[in-house]
């Protein structure tokens, strides 16, 4: 394995594992604080137990975020010097604001899990609310880092060195709004069904538990509206990667020839040496209309882009279509879900539902993770687009398969630890075994 | 990324100093948790499971917030210094590598025993990697700035063991290592004692253990002084020539003094004072003898400073930060660590 390839690996590796924590991070803090305030409004014990139990998955997952965070922003030096020494300066402002988000989430995350019995009611309340959005926040400076890597702006550079940085222009770069809504909602997504797939899982075994019912209908309720507006920031997002990022654009769409009144090419599999996708589903019109609004636009392709400079478009299509695939399984299945509110009846009555739930649980994330693969892998062979190549970023230093196959093992060993340990002190319901339950000052 | 303008070094000279201080503050409060951990490790005699529970308690709230003064160290390196991050990240990577290994490993082993209730093996098990990596990380820390004082973080030339292992595989900083580990056990005992509260054999524990890593620190220290000598000349010279030596050397061991016989006359809250003192003057101490250099024996702060516009907008940022987080702190301590908090700990 190349050194190049190695440190590409250990980032997707270290990047793919941190979002999940990250997502959960932003997510996980809205719904305890829901489940206390129902329980402060109510009176209904049910809610506290819930908001408790919700706030011990947080801590777990809080802290390997934390960890596998500060892991990343040393990555940043320990795998592409060359990328730091040129950009820190520029995009160091959101990193900078992050660190000061992420430093209120840490501080009031702690008084919130430990100060059960240290503050007021209303002074636990507001502790959650400022981890949720100081967690939101924190995540928003980072993607914003992350999106002037797509459309770099906001400095003058001479002899290939930075000279002049407008910090204000780099964190408002072209791509910053639309990739940071698109992110934010994704993480309501995510953790809503996740949180709400794991409670209807529950639910199918022990349909009469109110625990269950009541924790399905929270993590719906910041789920599933999410996930309907999510297909309009992707709206918004396709047509702003268009006009920005066209080389982008058409790797993900599989678009190898510039073409007047484009379709929209569904599944296949693309071809780069024949330039043609194969057993993929064509819409006439579709990709012009979507990317453009007009059935007529004129869509860049491939051959607008030198061949050495194409993204891997196979893996960058694929992703694509799993992140839109699963986007829409989640926004339809939330429209059913509305749908059945409206008409008050309840979700977990019906088991066609709950399982169509249940089957959700993990797909926000994969969504996620499909979304990130077609941003990063999308933007090469770029780190920073036009400006800096990804292999003349790379740490001189050999043998980066070493730290690669360490950290992947560090992070394996720790995603089956995560997931027993929520097992065994979370998902398991209440009033069966709980020694835990009054312990809670102690976390 | 010299900027011409005059005014750009001394803003560079100020927030260079405010990543030392971001420094202090992680040695003194993440510092102090590591410590924890090696006092879990070491817990002994009839008290050894009091031990760990003050330990886990005094820990558990405030943990991850400690640790965020590292982050924040790190990004404001790589924003303002952003060629001194990029020499560092090279030449160090084996360290910071293994570095990194400890710090996830010390934090998700002591959420995970948090928060596992069951009394069990299993629970011990984190416990051991919990302790372990407190030892391994601040070893690794000291071991990083260490190297960085001896003038060895040169751009790599040679083979892997030359270019990747030898800057910081050398007797002076690994000394450093070791008094890193020292110093931090000492905080971290010396915090105990205070927060063992109206338990007077507990604190006694902590008392002896504060005690003895002082004076551990001191033969260490004495003994990096010795190896700096050779190892370290720059080091070596400022310690000892330059005209803030004499009065740094007093502040120390006036400090030392003091933590010592506050120590013996059981006024703990005064010994936690002069433990902050002693430790900040160490790494105040390292600062001084470094500058005006980042990474010697060439990077210097002006040279490596980000364009002046960069530094401005990083020194707005750090004050409109600062206007959260330093109520969100002194909000996070009064809660856990007020003596009114501590003396009514709940025990639900």
């Amino acid at each position: 394995m190349s050194n190049l390839l190695a440190a590409r690996g250990q980032m997707a590796m270290s990047l793919g594992f941190h979002i999940v924590f990250a997502v959960v991070g932003i997510g996980m803090p809205l719904l305890m604080v829901l489940a206390e305030w129902r329980w402060q409004r109510t009176g209904d014990a049910v809610y506290l137990d819930l908001a408790r139990r919700w706030a011990r998955g947080t801590a777990i997952l809080f802290a390997v975020g934390a960890v596998s965070g500060t892991v990343l922003s040393f990555e940043l030096g320990l795998l592409w010097p060359r990328f730091m020494a040129f950009a820190g300066p520029v995009i160091g402002m959101p990193f900078s604001l992050e660190g000061f988000a992420f430093f209120t989430e840490a501080i009031f995350l702690g008084v919130y899990l430990y100060g059960w019995n240290r503050v007021s009611p209303g002074a636990h309340l507001l502790a959650g609310v400022a981890v949720a959005v100081s967690g939101a926040a924190s995540g928003v400076f980072v993607v914003m880092a992350n999106s002037w890597m797509n459309t770099p702006a906001g400095f003058e550079m001479a002899g290939g060195r930075v000279i002049s940085v407008d910090p204000l222009r780099a964190l408002a770069n072209p791509a910053a709004f639309q990739q940071t809504l698109h992110m934010l909602i994704a993480a309501y997504v995510g953790t809503g069904f996740a949180v709400a797939g794991i409670h209807a899982w529950l639910l199918l075994r022990h349909p009469k538990n109110a625990f269950h019912r009541r924790a399905l209908t929270l993590a719906l309720l910041v789920g599933a509206p999410a996930a309907v507006i999510q297909p309009l920031s992707g709206d918004i997002s396709a047509r702003a990667v268009a006009r920005q990022q066209p080389a982008k654009l058409a790797a993900l769409e599989a678009l190898f020839e510039t073409t007047r009144g484009a379709p929209l090419t569904i599944g296949g599999i693309p071809d780069v040496d024949t330039r043609t996708v194969h057993f993929g589903v064509r819409i006439p019109y579709g990709l012009s209309l979507l990317a453009f609004h007009d059935l007529h636009a004129e869509v860049r392709g491939l051959d607008q882009v030198p061949r050495h400079d194409w993204p891997p478009v196979a893996v960058v299509h694929a992703a694509f279509q799993v992140m839109v695939g699963l986007g829409t399984y989640l926004a339809l299945l939330s429209l059913v879900l509305g749908w059945r509110a409206w008409q008050r009846k309840p979700v977990a009555s019906s088991r066609t539902l709950l399982r169509a739930v249940a089957i959700a649980t993990p797909l926000g994330f994969l969504a996620i993770e499909a979304g990130w693969t077609v941003t990063e892998v999308g933007r090469q062979p770029w780190i920073i687009t036009g400006i800096l190549r990804t292999r003349d970023a790379v740490t001189p230093m050999p043998g980066i398969v070493v730290p690669f196959v360490l950290f992947t093992l560090l992070y394996i060993g720790l995603s089956v630890a995560v997931i027993w340990l929520l097992y065994r002190q979370i998902i398991r319901a209440p009033g069966t075994n709980d020694p835990a339950s009054s312990g809670v000052a102690h976390g | 990324m010299a900027d011409a303008s005059p005014a750009a070094v001394p803003l560079a000279a100020v927030l260079a100093g405010v990543i030392l201080l971001a420094l202090t503050a992680y040695a003194l409060l993440g510092g102090a948790d590591f410590g924890g951990g090696v006092w879990d490790l070491l817990a002994s005699g009839p008290r050894r499971d009091r031990q760990r529970a003050l330990i886990a308690d005094a820990i558990g709230p405030i943990w991850e917030a400690n640790h965020v003064w590292l982050i924040l160290a790190v990004v404001l390196l790589f924003t303002c210094f952003p060629d001194a991050f990029a020499r560092v990240g090279v030449t160090l990577h084996v360290p910071l590598v293994l570095l990194l290994v400890g710090i996830v490993l010390r934090g998700s082993a002591f959420t995970f025993r948090s928060y596992d209730s069951r009394r069990d093996a299993v629970q011990r098990r984190w416990g051991a990697v919990f302790s372990g990596a407190s030892i391994i990380t601040p070893l690794l820390l000291g071991a990083a700035v260490g190297a960085l004082a001896t003038g060895r973080v040169v751009p790599p030339a040679g083979g892997f063991v030359a270019a990747y292992v030898r800057p910081w595989a050398t007797p002076f900083a690994l000394a450093t290592g070791a008094l890193a580990l020292a110093l931090f056990a000492f905080l971290a005992a010396v915090y105990l004692t205070v927060e063992a509260g109206d338990e007077r054999p507990l604190a006694d524990d902590f008392r002896r253990r504060a005690i003895g890593a002082l004076v551990a620190s001191a033969v260490i220290a004495g003994g990096s002084l010795l190896v700096a000598r050779r190892g370290a000349p720059l080091m070596h010279a400022a310690l000892t020539g330059s005209r803030w030596a004499l009065p740094l050397h007093t502040g120390a061991i006036a400090a030392a003094i003091a933590a010592l016989a506050t120590l013996l006359l059981r006024r703990y809250r005064a010994a936690r004072v002069a433990a902050a003192a002693l430790v900040s003057l160490i790494i105040w101490g390292w600062g001084a003898a470094q500058y005006p250099l980042l990474v010697p024996p060439d990077l210097s702060i002006a040279a490596t400073a980000a364009p002046a516009s960069t530094l401005r907008f990083v020194a707005l940022g750090l004050v409109a930060g600062g206007l959260i987080l330093i109520p969100s702190l002194i909000y996070l301590f009064r809660v856990f660590k007020s003596e009114r908090a501590m003396r009514s700990t709940p025990k639900a």
